[in-house]
């Protein structure tokens, strides 16, 4: 890759555009040097790509806890971009917990103090976690 | 709590890029690519078994943590390593070392970090960064992959310090304890390149070094017949990400190694060196164009442009050029 050839394809989602890369390209005399860029269109589609996958895993979620089939906790831990193993080991439960807690029927009777480690996970205070889809 | 001379750097990749700057500030005047390639952080694998937020595992470079250590051993230079049970004691242990003006690199997850932008915040728990001091509370952080420093409060870099997953941080901190008198570049630059010659090599499996370049090869001739398209297309990205994570200039750290091998060359005065560090500046522009194709096939799910056969090839002829270049770089006479 040549030093005019170093890609400036802005990277306009999520606030990407504020940072600027610096990447290794050969000059006119071929000697190494590095370069700022804004962003290249390849690697913009493949992040907005995995964004965009995120996105819509979210909405369907947010959905079905609309319609009373998930508790909130599936929701944010998705929101986190997290799996159930990463959640699971955050609030120092097994993975088969945390599933049961996707149960609305279960989350309605979880104690203040689960309550409370799931909140603290997400960054939210209790009565968000709660309140999340009523 | 006074702030010692710290100068920043910005670097392409943040392991590399905090062995230097903290090098520099011990007076030891290494670029980037220099540690690079002293810490052999070149490699390949690609894991379909193992899964990465559902999609196959494919590295560009080596694990976390091997550059730097490498690096400071191949040079002489004694380092302090710890990793702590609790935020707690990690922040004191951190307090006290900056105290004495020494700049401090630790182990992050991304995620956690605030000054970053969303668009680059998933769970990657082994991102480096250097903590240079602290001012009205907050903590003065030097981010190789950013041009400008920035800051982070206490309870931040505790998480991203704490973070869960794979691999643990627990903490992680680093410093330069004593560097020696005479450093000798000629044998850290040769036992580097014999490494990474080894590394890319030798592994007798499917999975490691060039072998797995080829392995990805077949993998993509497959996706059309074994994925749905929306599944190929997330497994393109996945690669096409892994190759571009920070400032590769989507060579998947070709171009940065290219560096490194002109930087020794013109160092120990040869050629062949120089020669092998153009070649493989044009075989990073394959890679280049690979990681272009891929993603217009993605984007396009169904594209007439160029078909997974033809990615396929693509790769394969980037793994043939790479075994015959690593394999005369192998040969060298020292």
């Amino acid at each position: 890759m040549k030093t005019n050839e170093v890609p400036q394809d802005k990277r306009d989602f999520k606030e990407g555009d504020k940072i600027h890369k610096l990447m290794y390209a050969v000059d006119n005399d071929g000697k190494y040097t590095g370069i700022t860029s804004a962003g290249w269109e390849a690697e913009n589609i493949a992040t907005k790509q995995a964004w965009d996958a995120v996105d819509e895993e979210l909405a369907e979620t947010a959905e079905k806890v609309k319609k009373g089939e998930l508790s909130p906790i599936a929701y944010y831990m998705q929101k986190n971009l997290m799996e159930v193993a990463l959640l699971a080991s955050y609030v120092g439960k097994w993975q088969w917990q945390v599933k049961r807690h996707f149960k609305p029927s279960v989350f309605n009777k979880l104690s203040a103090d689960v309550l409370a480690k799931y909140a603290a996970v997400f960054n939210i205070s209790v009565d968000e976690l709660k309140s999340f889809g009523k | 709590m006074s702030t010692v001379l710290y100068k920043h750097y910005q670097h392409a990749h943040c392991e590399s890029g905090v062995t230097a700057n903290l090098l520099r500030h011990e007076g030891i005047n290494i670029s980037e690519p220099m540690a690079f390639g002293i810490g052999a952080g070149i490699f390949f694998a690609h894991l379909p078994f193992v899964k990465v937020s559902g999609t196959p595992g494919t590295t560009f470079r080596t694990w976390p943590g091997a550059i730097f250590k490498r690096t400071t051993q191949r040079l002489g230079i004694e380092m302090h390593t710890e990793r702590f049970r609790s935020p707690e004691r990690a922040n004191q242990a951190l307090d006290s070392v900056i105290a004495t003006g020494k700049p401090v690199g630790m182990l992050s997850s991304v995620y956690y970090l605030p000054y970053l932008p969303e668009a680059f915040r998933f769970h990657f728990n082994a991102h480096n960064l250097v903590v240079y001091g602290k001012e009205n509370g907050r903590y003065l952080v030097s981010d190789p992959i950013l041009e400008d420093v920035a800051t982070i409060a206490p309870e931040d870099l505790a998480k991203a310090r704490f973070a869960k997953g794979t691999p643990e941080p627990r903490g992680f901190m680093y410093y330069v304890k004593s560097v020696p008198q005479h450093i000798d570049y000629t044998k850290a630059i040769q036992a580097g390149i014999k490494q990474t010659c080894f590394f890319m090599l030798s592994p007798p499996l499917p999975w490691f070094g060039n072998k797995a370049i080829f392995l990805l090869s077949k993998q993509i001739k497959k996706y059309p017949q074994k994925l749905t398209p929306r599944k190929a297309s997330l497994y393109l990205g996945n690669v096409v990400r892994m190759q571009e994570e920070i400032g590769t200039g989507g060579a998947g750290f070709r171009f940065l190694y290219a560096a490194f091998l002109q930087e020794a060359g013109t160092m120990l005065k040869r050629d062949d060196l120089q020669g092998f560090s153009a070649e493989l500046t044009k075989i990073g522009d394959d890679w280049r164009n690979f990681a272009y194709h891929a993603a217009r096939l993605m984007k396009d799910r169904k594209s007439d442009l160029v078909s997974f056969d033809e990615l396929s090839d693509l790769l394969r002829v980037c793994g043939e050029k790479e075994r015959d270049l690593f394999g005369r770089i192998q040969k060298i006479k020292w």
